[in-house]
C-alpha cells in the first residue's frame, strides 16, 4: 500500500473547504439567534457534523485515503455512539 | 560484496495508521466528555440555557475563524512540502503556530475575565448559583482547558516541525553507503535534502501527522463552540 499514488491536492480545493467551513460557522451563529427551541440544538449539531466531515474529508485527507482509514474512524465513532446511546438509555429510564 | 546497510524504507500508510489510532484515543476522551456535558443538559436544560447566554458569542465566534484558518495554513504548508517549496512550508507552519498563540490569548482574556467575575470551579459566586449552572462552567473550564493544552501540545508538535524542516538539508552518509572501489577516499558523505528523496518522503509523513494532529483540536472546537456558545 502506498499512500502516495494520488496527486497533491490542489490548493484552491483547500482554499474551497476554507470558506464552506467559514460559511458554515456564520449560519450556524444566524441559526442560533432566531431561536427555533429543540430544533436550534439539533440544527447546531448537524452543523457542526458537517463541517467535521468536512475537516476530516479534506484537511485529513480522507477522502483521498486508502479506504481502510475511513473503515477505522466509522469503528471509532461506531464505538463512541454506542456507549452514547447506551448511557442516555441508563440515565432516561433509570 | 555484501554491504551491511541499514536501508530506510520510509511507511507512510503505516506511520499514519498509527495516528488514526492515537487520534481515535482522544476522540474517545473528549466524546466522554460530550456525554457527560449532554447527560447534565438533559438533566438541567433551564440551568444550562442561562448559563449559556453568558458566555460571549462573538469572542467564540473568533476563535473559531481562527482555528478553521489555522488549518488551512496547516494544509498548505503540507501542500508547499508536498512541491518542494521548503520555504513557503516552513512559513504556513510558523503562521500556524501563530493563529495557534490568537486561540490561546483570546481564551485566555476570556477565561480572567470570567475568573475576575468570580466565576471559576469551586468560587464563592458559583456555589450560591443552581447546580446545573455549576455544572456548566465546570465542564466549560474543564473541555475548553483540556482542549487548550491540546493546542498548546499542537503548537509544540509545530515547533518540532518548524526545526526538522529549516535545518540544514542535508545528511551525513555512513562510507559503506558508497560504492566499494570509493570507500578509500572518503570520510563522509553529504547528500543534498532535495536529492534525498527519502529524507524529503520521511519530512513529509512527520508533517502530514502532525497536521493530523492540528486537524483533530480543530474538529473537537468545532463541536465545542455550539454546544457552549451557541444552544441556548
Amino acid at each position: 500500500m502506498n499512500a502516495e499514488k494520488h496527486p497533491p491536492v490542489s490548493l484552491g480545493t483547500y482554499l474551497m473547504v476554507w470558506l464552506a467551513l467559514l460559511a458554515l460557522t456564520a449560519l450556524t451563529i444566524a441559526v442560533a439567534s432566531m431561536h427555533f427551541g429543540a430544533w436550534s440544538v439539533l440544527a447546531a449539531i448537524v452543523i457542526a457534523t458537517i463541517k467535521g466531515t468536512l475537516v476530516l474529508l479534506y484537511f485529513m485527507h480522507l477522502r483521498y485515503e486508502d479506504r481502510m482509514f475511513r473503515i477505522m474512524l466509522l469503528l471509532a465513532l461506531f464505538t463512541l455512539a454506542v456507549i452514547m446511546l447506551l448511557t442516555f438509555v441508563d440515565v432516561l429510564l433509570r | 560484496m555484501s554491504t551491511p546497510t541499514h536501508e530506510y524504507h520510509p511507511d507512510s500508510t503505516g506511520s499514519k495508521i498509527g495516528m488514526w489510532l492515537f487520534l481515535f484515543t482522544e476522540l474517545l476522551l473528549f466524546g466522554g466528555m460530550f456525554l457527560l456535558y449532554a447527560v447534565y443538559r438533559v438533566k438541567n436544560p433551564a440551568d444550562f440555557h442561562y448559563a449559556s447566554l453568558n458566555l460571549d458569542t462573538k469572542t467564540g465566534a473568533i476563535n473559531t475563524a481562527i482555528l478553521l484558518t489555522s488549518s488551512l495554513t496547516m494544509v498548505l504548508s503540507i501542500g508547499m512540502l508536498e512541491r518542494r517549496h521548503r520555504k513557503a512550508s516552513l512559513w504556513f507552519l510558523i503562521i500556524t503556530i501563530g493563529f495557534g498563540v490568537w486561540f490561546l490569548v483570546n481564551k485566555y482574556l476570556e477565561w480572567s475575565h470570567k475568573i475576575h467575575h468570580g466565576i471559576y470551579p469551586g468560587s464563592e459566586e458559583l456555589t450560591g448559583r443552581t447546580a446545573g449552572e455549576n455544572l456548566f462552567y465546570s465542564l466549560y473550564f474543564l473541555m475548553t482547558g483540556l482542549h487548550g493544552i491540546h493546542v498548546v501540545a499542537g503548537m509544540v508538535v509545530l515547533g518540532v516541525m518548524v526545526w526538522m524542516i529549516g535545518k540544514p538539508h542535508h545528511r551525513v552518509l555512513p562510507v559503506t553507503a558508497l560504492p566499494v572501489d570509493a570507500q578509500a577516499h572518503a570520510v563522509s558523505v553529504t547528500v543534498e535534502y532535495s536529492e534525498d528523496a527519502k529524507l524529503d518522503q520521511q519530512k513529509l509523513i512527520r508533517l502530514e501527522n502532525a497536521g493530523l494532529y492540528w486537524h483533530l483540536v480543530d474538529v473537537i472546537w468545532i463541536f465545542l463552540f455550539p454546544l457552549f456558545y451557541l444552544i441556548s
